[in-house]
């Protein structure tokens, strides 16, 4: 028998080796990148985005898409830059039952049997609503626990990179370990078992859409610290950006197939993505195009690899 | 034995009906099992076996009809009340979670496992039982189970079905368990029945390969149109008069090939090799065989890989594919019976670029008398269908096309057997028309069928019988050929 790389292993490998090839060429472009403060302009903004990439890993394990993500993480900006700001026990309660609407959208999703994509893209427009509600125009606050919190300045390693590494290991306890994230994951896997366990999966969906929230709130809350203020439409972006993260990272639409720890890195190649072209000098209106070319590189590698697997496999 | 004064029974069900839509799925169905008994249930695809055991396990509540557990009346059926009292079920489909690992459904099948450190309990609880049942297994539990083996993947159920966990085990419903099992495992797993019914346990086995009901069912209950047709002790019956109590047409004797010498014909496939070339010649009948998983499917994909159009269709594709595995690579769920008939042949149904839709009804009626696809409707969803006849769409559609050779990945698995025979008279009658046959079966009594058999033993082949040679001795030899006993 000979030692096999087990697929799961090559899932991760792929993105891993994705961030570890973008980083050498940013280094290589601007060696002074490769500092304290370097790494932490370069990852920075990747915090948020690896906590939407999370929140999105969650509704995907459950088969389901969040297309209100951006919208949400936007809203949860806003809510952060007015209210919490200034009346912090308001705010926390409004974020709150912001999570218990997920939960009861993935309790509505499951029990009417809804396209998950329509519901989230019906309620995109209620969060961006809310958010314009509340923050008419660009400005806001942010609370000072978030604004040191963000630009804290650990010993070491920068503040970006413990905060990715936090996110990934408690969010890969959650859903790899706990016995919650492996009834998430079964639910994506085959509903049908385990609804024949005698669990419910009604809870289960509702419980990975609380989860959801709550990883997109944390986002929102992130955001906020960094820039300091807010608007109904920072974050638009993060919607694509977060199912882009979740698939980079090793993720499957389907099949309940996701992966933390991967999503964080898929997020954190994406953000990085965005400092490599302006090392090259190339307009960040390119960005979203490179974002795209590293997921069809990506994927094609994983894809390949895939078939080398299955052909040593085959004999 | 049957006939000693009995402890109360374990379960019983009392003139059970229940209706989906039109559709009589059970009409009073009455029967009940003991402790220490297995209980054998038979019968058509459609008869309402199923039914039965989704009622036992909690899953459906009857719509009349009484159920008692412990003699005690169920009134709202429950899954978890069924699980308390200690029913566990093997189906038919295999129901884990692929992209979970053994462990991890280990723990979703054992609700009260939860709390720090389950992981090891449950693989404690998993390795216990697949130890025991078979082995030898070579099964990693930390795997994720998409990565095993179907077999595999049965053998992790059934071990699942008989593991213990603060609730033991009392009822094991087992439907259909070794249809992907070889006859090494499948004798192991029958021999764990009766070790589970000799301590007292319950089973009921539900299969279509009746020499392991004969063998080992203390009680056999036959069933047909939704109700108990005949009930005796097993003993009562022979494989012949089961058939016959089942209604359908026990297989004629030397119904195995007469020998059809097709040295002559033209040869239509070949595939190189070292040792054993593989032809298939027109007309033939070629069995693919060996324990199960031992590369005969990933033949028949290569096979089918190399003669069909990759990136575009072809316009005369020289094979067609019958899957085994229906709901994963078969049916289209949500399309009609004639949607998922036609799809293969719609290149010859089309006109300037527009499907003909006389032409594909036309078409699917032929096809619907000539294998007997038994619906009213042939625009009716394919999941309306039995099991056996949504096989027999399948095979339809790759009968109905124009292609030469027709590769079977098993498709007989989990289907009744008066089907059976009537898929084996046609594909009789297409291979005299000429057409070849690439047949995998798990099924010996199939493969005897076939006019040549090439044997696989870890993804090569390892022996070719023909004619006379072809025989389950022959076979069995060739495959556990030079492996330690």
């Amino acid at each position: 028998m000979s030692l096999r790389i087990p697929v799961d292993t090559i899932r991760l490998a792929v993105p891993v080796l994705a961030l570890s090839a973008l980083l050498i060429a940013v280094f290589w472009l601007q060696p002074r990148a490769m500092s304290y403060l370097g790494l932490n302009l370069l990852f920075n903004l990747a915090v948020p985005i690896a906590l939407a990439t999370v929140a999105q890993m969650f509704i995907l394990a459950v088969n389901d898409l969040d297309l209100s993500m951006g919208a949400f993480v936007s809203f949860a900006a806003c809510v952060t830059a007015t209210v919490l700001h200034s009346s912090p026990l308001l705010g926390a309660l409004i974020l709150a039952a912001a999570v218990a609407v997920y939960a009861a959208m993935g309790a509505i999703i499951h029990l009417r049997n809804l396209p998950s994509i329509v519901v989230t893209l019906g309620m995109s427009f209620v969060w961006t609503g809310i958010a314009v509600l509340l923050l008419p125009a660009p400005g806001g606050a942010a609370p000072a626990w978030v604004r040191s919190l963000m630009t804290a300045k650990p010993p070491l390693v920068p503040m970006a990179i413990v905060a990715s590494v936090v996110i990934a290991l408690v969010t890969h306890l959650i859903l790899m370990r706990t016995s919650l994230g492996v009834l998430i994951r079964a639910v994506g896997g085959n509903q049908q078992s385990v609804a024949r366990a005698g669990w419910s999966p009604l809870l289960a969906k509702a419980a990975a859409y609380a989860l959801a929230g709550t990883f997109a709130v944390l986002a929102g809350i992130a955001l906020v610290g960094l820039t300091t203020s807010a608007d109904a439409n920072i974050a638009l972006r993060y919607t694509l950006l977060s199912i882009a993260g979740v698939i980079l990272g090793g993720g499957e639409f389907v099949g309940g197939r996701v992966s933390p720890v991967g999503a964080v890195i898929g997020a954190l190649t994406l953000a990085l993505a965005g400092s490599f072209l302006s090392f090259l000098r190339i307009s960040p209106d390119w960005q979203i195009g490179a974002q795209g070319a590293i997921l069809v590189i990506v994927l094609a590698l994983r894809l390949f690899l895939n078939k080398l697997e299955r052909q040593e496999r085959g004999g | 034995m049957p006939d000693s004064p009995s402890p109360r029974p374990l379960v019983e069900l009392e003139d059970a009906r229940l209706r989906f839509g039109v559709v009589k799925a059970l009409d009073g169905a009455t029967l009940h099992v003991r402790p220490g008994e297995c209980l054998g249930l038979v019968g058509h695809n459609g008869a309402g076996k199923s039914t039965v055991v989704n009622i036992l396990n909690g899953a459906l509540p009857p719509d009349e009809g009484v159920l008692r557990r412990d003699g005690q009346t169920v009134h709202r059926n429950d899954i978890n009340d069924a699980r308390a009292h200690g029913t566990r079920c093997v189906f038919q489909e295999l129901s884990l979670c692929p992209n979970l690992t053994v462990i991890e459904n280990t723990r979703i099948v054992h609700r009260d496992l939860g709390g720090f450190g389950w992981r090891k309990r449950a693989r404690q609880i998993i390795e216990d039982s697949l130890n025991r049942i078979f082995p030898g297994h070579h099964i990693d539990s930390q795997a994720t189970v998409g990565s095993l083996s179907i077999a595999q993947r049965q053998m992790v159920e059934i071990a699942m079905a008989f593991s213990e966990s603060s609730t033991r085990p009392r009822l094991v419903i087992l439907d259909e368990p070794t249809s992907s099992l070889d006859a090494t495992l499948a004798g192991q797993m029958l021999a764990q029945v009766r070790r589970f019914v000799q301590a007292g346990g319950s089973v009921i086995l539900i299969s279509h390969i009746l020499h392991e009901i004969l063998s080992t069912a203390d009680r056999i209950i036959v069933m047909k149109d939704g109700r108990v047709s005949v009930e005796r002790p097993a003993g009562d019956f022979t494989t012949q008069s089961l058939f016959e109590a089942m209604g359908s047409v026990a297989p004629e004797e030397g119904v195995t090939q007469q020998a059809r010498n097709l040295s002559q014909a033209p040869v239509v496939l070949k595939v190189p090799h070292p040792t054993v070339p593989f032809t298939a010649r027109r007309g033939e009948l070629v069995g693919l065989t060996g324990l199960s998983g031992h590369g005969q499917s990933e033949m028949l994909i290569d096979l089918f890989r190399q003669h069909s159009g990759n990136w575009l269709p072809h316009r005369n594709p020289t094979v067609a594919f019958v899957a085994g595995d229906r709901r994963l690579n078969g049916i289209f769920h949500l399309w009609s019976i004639l949607e998922n008939f036609a799809i293969a042949a719609l290149g010859d149904l089309t006109r300037r670029g527009f499907v003909d839709d006389a032409a594909v009804r036309e078409r699917g009626a032929a096809w619907q008398r000539r294998i007997e696809i038994r619906t009213q409707d042939m625009n009716q969803p394919i999941l309306s269908l039995s099991g056996g006849n949504q096989q027999k769409v399948l095979f339809a559609r790759a009968l109905g096309t124009r292609a030469p050779v027709v590769l079977m990945d098993d498709p007989m698995r989990g289907v009744d057997v008066g089907t059976k025979q009537e898929v084996y008279r046609i594909i009789r009658e297409e291979a005299a028309a000429g057409r070849t046959f690439i047949w995998y079966s798990t099924e010996m009594e199939e493969v005897c069928l076939c006019d040549r058999v090439y044997v696989f033993r870890e993804g090569a082949i390892v022996a070719e019988l023909a004619g006379s040679e072809v025989n389950e001795n022959n076979i069995l030899a060739a495959s556990f050929e030079g492996e330690a006993a």
